[in-house]
Protein backbone atom coordinates (compact mmCIF):
# COMPACT_ATOMS: atom_id res chain seq x y z
CA UNK A 1 0.00 0.00 0.00
CA UNK A 2 2.36 2.15 0.95
CA UNK A 3 4.86 1.84 -1.61
CA UNK A 4 1.96 2.05 -4.37
CA UNK A 5 0.66 5.70 -2.88
CA UNK A 6 4.63 6.52 -2.68
CA UNK A 7 4.89 5.90 -6.40
CA UNK A 8 1.47 8.17 -6.92
CA UNK A 9 3.00 10.39 -5.77
CA UNK A 10 6.48 10.91 -7.03
CA UNK A 11 3.96 10.26 -10.73
CA UNK A 12 2.56 13.34 -9.87
CA UNK A 13 5.05 15.51 -8.82
CA UNK A 14 7.79 14.37 -11.48
CA UNK A 15 8.68 15.83 -15.19
CA UNK A 16 6.86 13.22 -16.69
CA UNK A 17 3.23 14.26 -14.84
CA UNK A 18 1.82 14.03 -18.88
CA UNK A 19 -0.07 10.99 -18.14
CA UNK A 20 -2.72 12.60 -16.78
CA UNK A 21 -2.98 14.65 -19.62
CA UNK A 22 -2.39 13.19 -22.79
CA UNK A 23 -3.77 14.54 -26.27
CA UNK A 24 -2.88 15.80 -29.71
CA UNK A 25 -2.57 19.38 -29.61
CA UNK A 26 -2.02 19.51 -33.06
CA UNK A 27 -5.10 16.91 -33.65
CA UNK A 28 -7.57 19.46 -31.70
CA UNK A 29 -6.47 22.69 -33.66
CA UNK A 30 -6.40 20.53 -36.96
CA UNK A 31 -10.16 19.93 -35.44
CA UNK A 32 -10.71 23.32 -34.47
CA UNK A 33 -10.32 24.38 -38.13
CA UNK A 34 -12.23 22.11 -39.71
CA UNK A 35 -14.95 23.43 -37.43
CA UNK A 36 -14.46 26.70 -38.57
CA UNK A 37 -14.38 25.73 -42.53
CA UNK A 38 -17.17 23.66 -41.94
CA UNK A 39 -19.48 26.66 -40.87
CA UNK A 40 -18.07 29.21 -42.99
CA UNK A 41 -19.97 26.64 -45.72
CA UNK A 42 -23.05 26.54 -44.49
CA UNK A 43 -23.04 30.61 -44.31
CA UNK A 44 -22.03 30.60 -47.65
CA UNK A 45 -24.58 27.99 -48.62
CA UNK A 46 -27.55 30.36 -47.35
CA UNK A 47 -25.95 33.34 -48.51
CA UNK A 48 -25.29 32.15 -52.49
CA UNK A 49 -28.51 31.10 -52.61
CA UNK A 50 -29.94 33.92 -51.83
CA UNK A 51 -27.12 36.08 -53.99
CA UNK A 52 -28.13 33.74 -57.05
CA UNK A 53 -32.24 34.19 -56.51
CA UNK A 54 -31.48 38.11 -56.22
CA UNK A 55 -29.42 38.20 -59.04
CA UNK A 56 -31.74 36.12 -61.58
CA UNK A 57 -34.75 38.27 -60.73
CA UNK A 58 -32.94 41.53 -60.61
CA UNK A 59 -31.83 40.53 -64.56
CA UNK A 60 -35.24 39.66 -65.87
CA UNK A 61 -37.19 42.19 -63.81
CA UNK A 62 -34.97 45.21 -64.08
CA UNK A 63 -34.94 45.52 -67.62
CA UNK A 64 -38.88 45.35 -67.57
CA UNK A 65 -38.69 47.84 -64.83
CA UNK A 66 -39.76 51.69 -65.42
CA UNK A 67 -42.35 54.53 -64.74
CA UNK A 68 -44.55 53.54 -66.73
CA UNK A 69 -44.75 50.20 -65.03
CA UNK A 70 -44.91 51.52 -61.80
CA UNK A 71 -48.05 53.75 -62.57
CA UNK A 72 -50.23 51.75 -65.32
CA UNK A 73 -52.69 49.58 -64.19
CA UNK A 74 -52.82 45.68 -64.78
CA UNK A 75 -53.88 44.70 -68.53
CA UNK A 76 -54.32 41.67 -70.28
CA UNK A 77 -51.73 43.03 -72.76
CA UNK A 78 -48.19 41.80 -70.80
CA UNK A 79 -46.01 44.81 -72.26
CA UNK A 80 -48.54 47.22 -71.41
CA UNK A 81 -49.60 46.01 -67.87
CA UNK A 82 -48.53 48.01 -64.47
CA UNK A 83 -48.40 47.66 -60.87
CA UNK A 84 -49.93 51.01 -59.66
CA UNK A 85 -53.20 49.44 -58.19
CA UNK A 86 -51.30 46.80 -56.28
CA UNK A 87 -48.24 49.11 -55.34
CA UNK A 88 -50.76 51.26 -53.56
CA UNK A 89 -53.28 48.62 -52.40
CA UNK A 90 -50.04 47.41 -50.67
CA UNK A 91 -49.06 50.55 -49.32
CA UNK A 92 -52.69 50.83 -47.36
CA UNK A 93 -52.11 47.28 -46.32
CA UNK A 94 -48.99 48.46 -44.84
CA UNK A 95 -50.27 52.09 -42.96
CA UNK A 96 -53.74 50.67 -41.49
CA UNK A 97 -52.05 47.21 -40.50
CA UNK A 98 -49.58 49.65 -38.56
CA UNK A 99 -51.59 52.37 -37.26
CA UNK A 100 -54.15 48.76 -36.11
CA UNK A 101 -51.43 46.68 -34.75
CA UNK A 102 -48.69 48.67 -33.26
CA UNK A 103 -51.34 50.57 -30.59
CA UNK A 104 -52.69 47.15 -29.97
CA UNK A 105 -49.74 45.10 -29.67
CA UNK A 106 -47.72 47.38 -27.50
CA UNK A 107 -50.69 47.71 -25.05
CA UNK A 108 -51.17 44.46 -24.61
CA UNK A 109 -47.57 43.69 -24.16
CA UNK A 110 -47.27 46.65 -21.72
CA UNK A 111 -50.47 45.17 -19.54
CA UNK A 112 -49.14 41.87 -19.61
CA UNK A 113 -45.43 42.80 -18.66
CA UNK A 114 -46.34 45.79 -16.36
CA UNK A 115 -49.70 45.31 -15.31
CA UNK A 116 -50.82 41.61 -15.22
CA UNK A 117 -50.12 39.64 -11.91
CA UNK A 118 -47.73 36.79 -12.82
CA UNK A 119 -50.29 33.29 -12.42
CA UNK A 120 -51.81 30.84 -14.37
CA UNK A 121 -53.65 32.47 -16.60
CA UNK A 122 -51.31 35.17 -17.63
CA UNK A 123 -49.24 32.32 -18.34
CA UNK A 124 -51.49 30.53 -20.42
CA UNK A 125 -51.76 33.63 -22.27
CA UNK A 126 -48.49 33.74 -22.82
CA UNK A 127 -48.07 30.53 -23.87
CA UNK A 128 -50.79 31.18 -26.54
CA UNK A 129 -49.53 34.26 -27.42
CA UNK A 130 -46.41 32.03 -28.91
CA UNK A 131 -48.38 29.51 -30.03
CA UNK A 132 -50.47 32.13 -32.20
CA UNK A 133 -46.93 33.70 -33.61
CA UNK A 134 -46.40 30.24 -35.52
CA UNK A 135 -49.70 29.44 -36.86
CA UNK A 136 -49.61 29.62 -40.37
CA UNK A 137 -51.36 32.78 -42.00
CA UNK A 138 -53.77 31.04 -44.14
CA UNK A 139 -55.86 29.95 -41.04
CA UNK A 140 -55.40 33.67 -39.94
CA UNK A 141 -57.29 34.22 -43.54
CA UNK A 142 -59.66 32.14 -43.11
CA UNK A 143 -60.27 33.51 -39.52
CA UNK A 144 -60.53 37.12 -41.16
CA UNK A 145 -62.29 36.17 -43.85
CA UNK A 146 -64.78 34.98 -41.15
CA UNK A 147 -64.73 37.37 -38.59
CA UNK A 148 -64.16 40.50 -41.07
CA UNK A 149 -64.91 39.87 -44.34
CA UNK A 150 -68.41 38.37 -43.42
CA UNK A 151 -69.43 38.86 -39.91
CA UNK A 152 -68.69 42.54 -39.58
CA UNK A 153 -69.19 42.86 -43.57
CA UNK A 154 -71.93 45.67 -43.02
CA UNK A 155 -69.08 48.15 -41.48
CA UNK A 156 -65.65 46.68 -43.15
CA UNK A 157 -67.96 46.52 -46.65
CA UNK A 158 -66.34 42.66 -47.12
CA UNK A 159 -63.14 42.27 -49.27
CA UNK A 160 -62.21 45.81 -48.34
CA UNK A 161 -58.68 47.21 -47.53
CA UNK A 162 -59.62 47.12 -44.61
CA UNK A 163 -60.45 44.05 -43.71
CA UNK A 164 -57.13 43.14 -45.39
CA UNK A 165 -55.80 45.08 -43.14
CA UNK A 166 -57.32 43.70 -39.88
CA UNK A 167 -56.56 40.52 -40.62
CA UNK A 168 -53.11 41.08 -41.16
CA UNK A 169 -53.21 43.17 -37.44
CA UNK A 170 -53.92 39.70 -36.46
CA UNK A 171 -51.30 37.80 -37.65
CA UNK A 172 -48.40 39.90 -36.85
CA UNK A 173 -49.97 40.90 -33.21
CA UNK A 174 -48.52 38.06 -31.74
CA UNK A 175 -45.21 39.31 -32.92
CA UNK A 176 -45.27 42.46 -31.83
CA UNK A 177 -46.31 41.37 -28.29
CA UNK A 178 -43.58 39.26 -28.15
CA UNK A 179 -41.02 41.77 -29.37
CA UNK A 180 -42.28 44.78 -26.70
CA UNK A 181 -42.11 42.25 -23.78
CA UNK A 182 -38.82 41.24 -24.91
CA UNK A 183 -37.71 45.11 -25.06
CA UNK A 184 -39.49 45.87 -21.95
CA UNK A 185 -37.79 42.57 -19.73
CA UNK A 186 -34.27 44.05 -20.63
CA UNK A 187 -35.41 47.15 -19.00
CA UNK A 188 -33.69 46.65 -15.35
CA UNK A 189 -35.61 46.86 -12.42
CA UNK A 190 -34.14 49.16 -10.93
CA UNK A 191 -35.58 51.96 -13.52
CA UNK A 192 -38.72 51.35 -11.88
CA UNK A 193 -37.71 51.32 -8.51
CA UNK A 194 -36.23 54.81 -8.94
CA UNK A 195 -39.48 55.49 -10.30
CA UNK A 196 -41.62 54.43 -7.60
CA UNK A 197 -39.27 55.45 -4.94
CA UNK A 198 -39.60 59.25 -6.13
CA UNK A 199 -43.84 58.26 -5.45
CA UNK A 200 -44.79 57.77 -9.31
CA UNK A 201 -47.72 55.34 -9.84
CA UNK A 202 -47.12 52.93 -12.25
CA UNK A 203 -48.40 54.72 -15.51
CA UNK A 204 -45.99 57.94 -14.82
CA UNK A 205 -43.56 55.14 -14.93
CA UNK A 206 -44.61 53.09 -17.88
CA UNK A 207 -45.17 56.77 -19.81
CA UNK A 208 -42.02 58.29 -18.95
CA UNK A 209 -39.41 55.85 -18.59
CA UNK A 210 -40.42 52.39 -19.64
CA UNK A 211 -42.25 53.16 -23.08
CA UNK A 212 -39.66 55.92 -24.45
CA UNK A 213 -37.12 52.84 -23.36
CA UNK A 214 -39.19 49.83 -24.70
CA UNK A 215 -40.22 51.44 -28.26
CA UNK A 216 -37.55 51.77 -30.37
CA UNK A 217 -36.95 47.74 -29.84
CA UNK A 218 -40.58 46.74 -30.16
CA UNK A 219 -40.10 49.32 -33.33
CA UNK A 220 -37.77 47.39 -34.59
CA UNK A 221 -39.97 43.79 -34.40
CA UNK A 222 -43.04 45.69 -35.41
CA UNK A 223 -41.42 46.94 -38.72
CA UNK A 224 -39.78 43.58 -39.58
CA UNK A 225 -42.84 41.62 -38.29
CA UNK A 226 -45.17 44.57 -41.15
CA UNK A 227 -42.89 43.83 -43.95
CA UNK A 228 -43.46 40.16 -43.26
CA UNK A 229 -47.51 41.13 -43.34
CA UNK A 230 -46.63 42.76 -46.82
CA UNK A 231 -45.27 39.80 -48.66
CA UNK A 232 -47.83 38.12 -47.31
CA UNK A 233 -50.52 36.23 -49.81
CA UNK A 234 -52.63 33.50 -48.89
CA UNK A 235 -54.24 35.22 -46.24
CA UNK A 236 -54.90 37.83 -48.64
CA UNK A 237 -56.45 35.21 -51.23
CA UNK A 238 -58.64 34.26 -48.50
CA UNK A 239 -59.95 37.66 -47.72
CA UNK A 240 -60.89 38.39 -51.25
CA UNK A 241 -57.80 40.89 -52.36
CA UNK A 242 -58.29 40.99 -56.39
CA UNK A 243 -56.34 40.14 -59.08
CA UNK A 244 -57.22 42.28 -61.59
CA UNK A 245 -58.30 45.70 -60.60
CA UNK A 246 -58.30 49.05 -62.70
CA UNK A 247 -58.93 51.27 -60.13
CA UNK A 248 -56.59 52.64 -57.47
CA UNK A 249 -57.78 52.47 -53.57
CA UNK A 250 -59.18 55.43 -52.26
CA UNK A 251 -60.10 54.77 -49.26
CA UNK A 252 -59.94 51.81 -46.44
CA UNK A 253 -63.07 50.63 -47.42
CA UNK A 254 -61.87 50.58 -51.61
CA UNK A 255 -61.50 47.23 -52.79
CA UNK A 256 -57.90 46.52 -53.58
CA UNK A 257 -54.83 44.46 -54.99
CA UNK A 258 -51.32 43.91 -53.30
CA UNK A 259 -48.33 43.38 -54.76
CA UNK A 260 -47.59 39.50 -53.92
CA UNK A 261 -51.23 38.97 -54.99
CA UNK A 262 -50.47 40.83 -58.66
CA UNK A 263 -47.09 38.90 -58.56
CA UNK A 264 -49.57 35.63 -58.37
CA UNK A 265 -51.34 36.23 -60.77
CA UNK A 266 -48.59 37.53 -62.98
CA UNK A 267 -46.56 34.32 -62.80
CA UNK A 268 -49.92 31.85 -63.27
CA UNK A 269 -50.29 33.49 -67.06
CA UNK A 270 -48.88 31.63 -69.70
CA UNK A 271 -47.73 34.36 -71.78
CA UNK A 272 -43.85 34.82 -71.21
CA UNK A 273 -44.21 38.66 -70.80
CA UNK A 274 -46.12 38.42 -67.56
CA UNK A 275 -43.46 35.80 -66.24
CA UNK A 276 -41.13 38.77 -66.80
CA UNK A 277 -43.45 41.55 -65.05
CA UNK A 278 -44.02 39.47 -62.28
CA UNK A 279 -39.79 39.46 -62.04
CA UNK A 280 -40.25 43.25 -62.05
CA UNK A 281 -42.92 43.39 -59.74
CA UNK A 282 -40.79 41.20 -57.04
CA UNK A 283 -38.21 44.15 -57.39
CA UNK A 284 -40.96 46.63 -56.70
CA UNK A 285 -41.56 44.20 -53.47
CA UNK A 286 -38.16 44.34 -52.33
CA UNK A 287 -37.41 48.26 -52.91
CA UNK A 288 -40.55 48.19 -50.08
CA UNK A 289 -39.31 45.79 -47.92
CA UNK A 290 -36.11 46.87 -48.27
CA UNK A 291 -37.10 50.58 -47.13
CA UNK A 292 -39.21 49.59 -44.54
CA UNK A 293 -36.57 47.30 -43.08
CA UNK A 294 -33.92 50.32 -43.44
CA UNK A 295 -36.67 52.31 -41.30
CA UNK A 296 -36.12 49.84 -38.73
CA UNK A 297 -32.40 49.87 -38.32
CA UNK A 298 -32.79 54.03 -38.48
CA UNK A 299 -35.01 53.75 -35.67
CA UNK A 300 -33.02 51.16 -33.89
CA UNK A 301 -29.86 53.35 -33.91
CA UNK A 302 -31.85 56.51 -33.67
CA UNK A 303 -33.23 55.63 -30.37
CA UNK A 304 -30.39 53.27 -29.16
CA UNK A 305 -30.47 54.04 -25.37
CA UNK A 306 -28.09 53.34 -22.41
CA UNK A 307 -28.79 52.10 -19.18
CA UNK B 1 -39.37 67.15 10.15
CA UNK B 2 -40.66 63.90 11.25
CA UNK B 3 -39.09 60.67 12.56
CA UNK B 4 -40.15 57.28 12.43
CA UNK B 5 -41.50 54.70 15.05
CA UNK B 6 -41.24 50.83 14.10
CA UNK B 7 -42.89 48.77 16.28
CA UNK B 8 -42.36 44.84 16.10
CA UNK B 9 -42.18 44.63 11.89
CA UNK B 10 -41.66 41.65 10.27
CA UNK B 11 -40.84 40.83 6.73
CA UNK B 12 -41.86 38.24 4.50
CA UNK B 13 -40.86 36.90 0.82
CA UNK B 14 -44.05 34.99 0.27
CA UNK B 15 -43.28 32.32 2.86
CA UNK B 16 -39.82 33.40 3.65
CA UNK B 17 -39.53 35.74 6.88
CA UNK B 18 -36.64 37.63 6.00
CA UNK B 19 -36.85 39.97 9.55
CA UNK B 20 -38.76 39.43 12.64
CA UNK B 21 -39.69 41.47 15.77
CA UNK B 22 -38.00 44.64 14.90
CA UNK B 23 -38.61 48.04 16.82
CA UNK B 24 -37.17 50.80 17.00
CA UNK B 25 -37.05 54.70 17.39
CA UNK B 26 -36.08 57.04 14.31
CA UNK B 27 -35.00 60.03 15.47
CA UNK B 28 -35.46 63.19 13.39
CA UNK B 29 -32.81 65.22 11.92
CA UNK B 30 -30.46 62.44 13.07
CA UNK B 31 -28.60 60.04 11.02
CA UNK B 32 -29.12 56.31 11.62
CA UNK B 33 -26.99 54.02 10.91
CA UNK B 34 -27.64 50.24 10.14
CA UNK B 35 -25.09 47.81 10.20
CA UNK B 36 -24.57 43.83 9.99
CA UNK B 37 -23.48 41.33 7.98
CA UNK B 38 -24.85 40.87 4.97
CA UNK B 39 -28.38 38.76 4.28
CA UNK B 40 -29.78 40.09 7.25
CA UNK B 41 -31.77 42.35 5.98
CA UNK B 42 -31.38 45.12 6.62
CA UNK B 43 -32.07 46.52 2.99
CA UNK B 44 -35.93 44.12 3.33
CA UNK B 45 -35.99 45.84 6.60
CA UNK B 46 -35.40 49.81 5.01
CA UNK B 47 -37.22 49.11 2.29
CA UNK B 48 -40.34 48.38 5.08
CA UNK B 49 -40.02 51.97 6.06
CA UNK B 50 -41.08 53.60 2.86
CA UNK B 51 -43.30 50.71 1.33
CA UNK B 52 -40.77 49.90 -1.47
CA UNK B 53 -40.83 46.40 0.14
CA UNK B 54 -44.15 45.82 -1.49
CA UNK B 55 -42.98 46.28 -5.09
CA UNK B 56 -41.41 42.99 -5.17
CA UNK B 57 -44.28 40.15 -6.36
CA UNK B 58 -44.96 37.81 -3.29
CA UNK B 59 -43.29 40.32 -0.56
CA UNK B 60 -44.89 42.09 2.49
CA UNK B 61 -44.31 42.86 5.70
CA UNK B 62 -46.70 43.24 9.01
CA UNK B 63 -46.35 45.24 12.15
CA UNK B 64 -46.41 49.18 12.67
CA UNK B 65 -44.36 51.44 10.63
CA UNK B 66 -45.22 55.96 11.65
CA UNK B 67 -44.20 58.42 10.37
CA UNK B 68 -45.06 61.19 13.04
CA UNK B 69 -47.77 60.05 13.99
CA UNK B 70 -49.51 58.79 10.70
CA UNK B 71 -49.64 54.70 10.16
CA UNK B 72 -47.58 54.11 7.18
CA UNK B 73 -49.64 50.94 6.80
CA UNK B 74 -52.97 51.99 7.33
CA UNK B 75 -55.85 51.03 5.19
CA UNK B 76 -56.32 54.39 3.47
CA UNK B 77 -52.54 55.51 3.55
CA UNK B 78 -51.31 55.55 -0.55
CA UNK B 79 -48.41 54.32 -0.62
CA UNK B 80 -47.12 57.03 -3.61
CA UNK B 81 -47.61 59.67 -1.25
CA UNK B 82 -45.88 57.61 1.64
CA UNK B 83 -42.76 57.31 -0.76
CA UNK B 84 -42.67 60.83 -1.82
CA UNK B 85 -42.00 61.83 1.73
CA UNK B 86 -39.70 59.35 2.07
CA UNK B 87 -37.47 59.07 -0.43
CA UNK B 88 -34.85 56.18 -1.09
CA UNK B 89 -31.74 55.82 -2.43
CA UNK B 90 -30.44 52.56 -3.71
CA UNK B 91 -27.04 50.66 -3.50
CA UNK B 92 -26.64 50.72 -7.35
CA UNK B 93 -26.84 54.21 -8.70
CA UNK B 94 -29.81 54.59 -11.18
CA UNK B 95 -30.33 57.54 -12.65
CA UNK B 96 -32.87 57.99 -15.55
CA UNK B 97 -31.87 58.09 -19.40
CA UNK B 98 -32.75 61.37 -19.33
CA UNK B 99 -31.22 64.71 -19.31
CA UNK B 100 -29.42 65.51 -15.51
CA UNK B 101 -31.88 68.23 -15.25
CA UNK B 102 -34.86 65.97 -16.15
CA UNK B 103 -33.46 63.49 -13.73
CA UNK B 104 -33.58 65.78 -11.18
CA UNK B 105 -37.29 67.82 -12.20
CA UNK B 106 -38.79 64.47 -12.75
CA UNK B 107 -40.50 63.60 -9.92
CA UNK B 108 -41.48 66.85 -8.60
CA UNK B 109 -42.93 67.68 -11.41
CA UNK B 110 -45.29 64.17 -11.22
CA UNK B 111 -45.71 65.06 -7.97
CA UNK B 112 -47.58 68.49 -8.71
CA UNK B 113 -44.60 71.29 -7.87
CA UNK B 114 -45.77 74.48 -8.83
CA UNK B 115 -42.66 76.13 -8.13
CA UNK B 116 -39.84 77.70 -10.25
CA UNK B 117 -38.78 74.81 -11.49
CA UNK B 118 -34.93 75.71 -12.29
CA UNK B 119 -34.64 77.31 -8.96
CA UNK B 120 -35.54 73.79 -7.23
CA UNK B 121 -33.31 71.80 -9.37
CA UNK B 122 -30.24 74.00 -8.82
CA UNK B 123 -31.25 73.65 -4.89
CA UNK B 124 -31.35 70.20 -5.14
CA UNK B 125 -28.37 69.75 -7.35
CA UNK B 126 -26.43 71.91 -4.52
CA UNK B 127 -27.92 70.51 -1.68
CA UNK B 128 -26.74 67.07 -3.49
CA UNK B 129 -23.03 68.94 -3.55
CA UNK B 130 -23.22 68.04 -7.40
CA UNK B 131 -24.08 71.47 -8.68
CA UNK B 132 -20.55 73.24 -9.69
CA UNK B 133 -19.66 69.71 -11.52
CA UNK B 134 -23.06 69.86 -13.41
CA UNK B 135 -24.17 72.89 -14.19
CA UNK B 136 -22.87 73.70 -17.24
CA UNK B 137 -24.14 70.42 -18.69
CA UNK B 138 -27.74 69.83 -17.65
CA UNK B 139 -28.60 69.24 -20.53
CA UNK B 140 -26.32 65.91 -20.84
CA UNK B 141 -27.31 62.64 -19.75
CA UNK B 142 -27.27 61.12 -16.80
CA UNK B 143 -25.67 58.22 -17.83
CA UNK B 144 -22.44 60.38 -19.22
CA UNK B 145 -21.70 61.18 -15.14
CA UNK B 146 -19.26 58.99 -13.50
CA UNK B 147 -20.51 56.87 -11.01
CA UNK B 148 -20.12 59.17 -7.92
CA UNK B 149 -21.79 61.81 -10.03
CA UNK B 150 -24.76 59.27 -10.69
CA UNK B 151 -25.19 58.67 -6.96
CA UNK B 152 -25.04 62.22 -6.07
CA UNK B 153 -27.78 63.17 -8.97
CA UNK B 154 -30.07 60.00 -7.36
CA UNK B 155 -30.08 61.63 -4.32
CA UNK B 156 -30.61 65.18 -5.93
CA UNK B 157 -33.56 63.62 -7.54
CA UNK B 158 -34.63 62.24 -4.41
CA UNK B 159 -34.24 65.64 -2.25
CA UNK B 160 -36.00 67.36 -5.10
CA UNK B 161 -39.15 66.19 -4.09
CA UNK B 162 -39.12 67.70 -0.68
CA UNK B 163 -39.29 64.04 1.47
CA UNK B 164 -39.09 64.05 4.95
CA UNK B 165 -37.30 61.25 5.80
CA UNK B 166 -34.23 59.59 3.07
CA UNK B 167 -33.27 55.74 3.18
CA UNK B 168 -30.30 55.07 1.86
CA UNK B 169 -29.36 51.52 0.98
CA UNK B 170 -25.10 51.29 0.87
CA UNK B 171 -25.12 54.24 -1.54
CA UNK B 172 -21.67 54.69 -1.45
CA UNK B 173 -20.53 50.77 -1.40
CA UNK B 174 -20.26 50.35 -5.35
CA UNK B 175 -17.98 54.06 -5.34
CA UNK B 176 -14.67 55.30 -5.16
CA UNK B 177 -13.16 56.80 -1.71
CA UNK B 178 -13.23 60.13 -3.51
CA UNK B 179 -17.06 60.20 -4.87
CA UNK B 180 -17.33 58.36 -1.14
CA UNK B 181 -16.38 60.60 0.96
CA UNK B 182 -18.24 63.39 -1.50
CA UNK B 183 -21.70 61.55 -0.29
CA UNK B 184 -20.60 61.52 3.13
CA UNK B 185 -19.78 65.44 3.31
CA UNK B 186 -23.61 65.57 2.31
CA UNK B 187 -24.67 63.72 4.96
CA UNK B 188 -23.97 65.93 7.72
CA UNK B 189 -25.57 68.90 5.66
CA UNK B 190 -28.60 66.74 4.96
CA UNK B 191 -29.43 65.57 8.30
CA UNK B 192 -30.13 69.65 9.33
CA UNK B 193 -33.14 69.19 7.08
CA UNK B 194 -34.33 65.85 6.97
CA UNK B 195 -33.85 62.35 8.99
CA UNK B 196 -31.83 60.23 7.43
CA UNK B 197 -31.07 56.38 7.57
CA UNK B 198 -28.51 54.37 6.08
CA UNK B 199 -27.20 50.85 5.73
CA UNK B 200 -23.65 51.16 5.50
CA UNK B 201 -21.17 47.96 5.20
CA UNK B 202 -18.47 50.40 6.75
CA UNK B 203 -17.97 50.81 10.24
CA UNK B 204 -16.32 53.63 9.71
CA UNK B 205 -18.42 55.48 7.82
CA UNK B 206 -20.96 54.02 10.25
CA UNK B 207 -18.94 55.86 13.02
CA UNK B 208 -18.08 58.88 11.27
CA UNK B 209 -21.55 59.88 9.87
CA UNK B 210 -24.65 58.72 11.93
CA UNK B 211 -25.68 59.51 15.83
CA UNK B 212 -27.59 56.28 16.19
CA UNK B 213 -26.21 52.55 15.11
CA UNK B 214 -28.82 49.23 14.74
CA UNK B 215 -26.98 46.01 14.31
CA UNK B 216 -28.89 43.49 12.66
CA UNK B 217 -27.86 39.73 12.94
CA UNK B 218 -28.70 36.39 12.72
CA UNK B 219 -28.07 33.82 15.39
CA UNK B 220 -28.58 30.99 13.52
CA UNK B 221 -28.38 29.93 10.31
CA UNK B 222 -31.72 30.22 8.33
CA UNK B 223 -33.73 32.38 11.45
CA UNK B 224 -34.82 35.36 9.94
CA UNK B 225 -32.86 38.88 10.88
CA UNK B 226 -33.42 40.63 14.21
CA UNK B 227 -31.86 43.96 15.24
CA UNK B 228 -29.41 42.99 17.72
CA UNK B 229 -28.41 46.37 19.24
CA UNK B 230 -29.73 49.59 19.36
CA UNK B 231 -28.04 52.38 20.63
CA UNK B 232 -26.22 55.49 20.05
CA UNK B 233 -23.63 55.23 17.75
CA UNK B 234 -20.68 56.19 20.36
CA UNK B 235 -22.04 53.42 22.86
CA UNK B 236 -22.60 50.90 20.07
CA UNK B 237 -19.31 51.25 19.13
CA UNK B 238 -17.32 51.84 22.83
CA UNK B 239 -19.10 50.42 24.90
CA UNK B 240 -21.43 47.64 22.98
CA UNK B 241 -23.96 45.94 25.14
CA UNK B 242 -23.59 42.67 23.53
CA UNK B 243 -20.46 40.54 22.53
CA UNK B 244 -22.12 39.32 18.66
CA UNK B 245 -22.00 43.72 18.07
CA UNK B 246 -18.47 43.97 19.45
CA UNK B 247 -17.32 41.29 17.53
CA UNK B 248 -18.76 42.47 14.01
CA UNK B 249 -17.80 46.34 15.13
CA UNK B 250 -14.22 45.72 16.21
CA UNK B 251 -14.55 43.63 12.62
CA UNK B 252 -13.56 39.84 14.05
CA UNK B 253 -16.54 38.89 11.91
CA UNK B 254 -18.59 39.94 9.36
N1 LIG C 1 -36.26 39.69 -3.73
C1 LIG C 1 -36.05 38.75 -2.81
N2 LIG C 1 -36.75 37.59 -2.84
C2 LIG C 1 -36.55 36.63 -1.92
N3 LIG C 1 -35.69 36.72 -0.90
C3 LIG C 1 -34.97 37.84 -0.80
C4 LIG C 1 -35.11 38.91 -1.74
N4 LIG C 1 -34.25 39.90 -1.38
C5 LIG C 1 -33.62 39.46 -0.28
N5 LIG C 1 -34.03 38.23 0.07
C6 LIG C 1 -33.57 37.44 1.23
O1 LIG C 1 -33.88 38.15 2.40
C7 LIG C 1 -32.82 38.04 3.33
C8 LIG C 1 -32.35 39.42 3.72
O2 LIG C 1 -31.75 40.03 2.60
P1 LIG C 1 -31.33 41.55 2.57
O3 LIG C 1 -32.42 42.36 3.16
O4 LIG C 1 -30.92 41.88 1.20
O5 LIG C 1 -30.08 41.56 3.54
P2 LIG C 1 -28.91 42.62 3.71
O6 LIG C 1 -29.34 43.89 3.04
O7 LIG C 1 -28.74 42.76 5.18
O8 LIG C 1 -27.70 42.05 3.08
C9 LIG C 1 -31.74 37.19 2.67
O9 LIG C 1 -31.89 35.87 3.13
C10 LIG C 1 -32.07 37.29 1.23
O10 LIG C 1 -31.68 36.13 0.55
MG1 LIG D 1 -28.46 44.91 1.39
Amino acid sequence: MATKSGTQTSRKGGPEQGPLFQSSTSARHTLDRMFAVLVFIATMIGLVVLVVLLVDIALDGLPRLSWDFITSYSSVIPDNTGIYPALLGSLWLLALTGIISVPLGIGAATYLEEYAPDNWLTRLIEINISNLAGVPSIIYGLLGLGIFVNLLGPITGGQTIVAGALTLSLLILPVIIIATREAFRTIPGAVREGGYALGATRWEVIKAHLLPMAVPGALTGTILALSRAIGETAPLIVVGAATYITFAPESPLSSYSALPIQIYSWVSQPQPGFQIAAAAGIVVLMVVLLLANSVAIWLRNKYQRRV
Amino acid sequence: MLGMKIEDLSAFYGSFKAVTGVSMNIQANKVTALIGPSGCGKSTFLRCLNRMHEVIPGAYAEGGVHLGDQDIYAKDADPVTIRRRIGMVFQKPNPFSKSIYENVAWGARINGYKGDMDELVERSLRRAALWEEVKDKLKKSGFDLSGGQQQRLVIARTLAVEPEVILMDEPASALDPVSTQKIEDTMADLKKRYTVVIVTHNMQQAARISDYTGFFYIEHMGDPGRLWEFDETDKVFSAPGRKETEDYVTGRFG
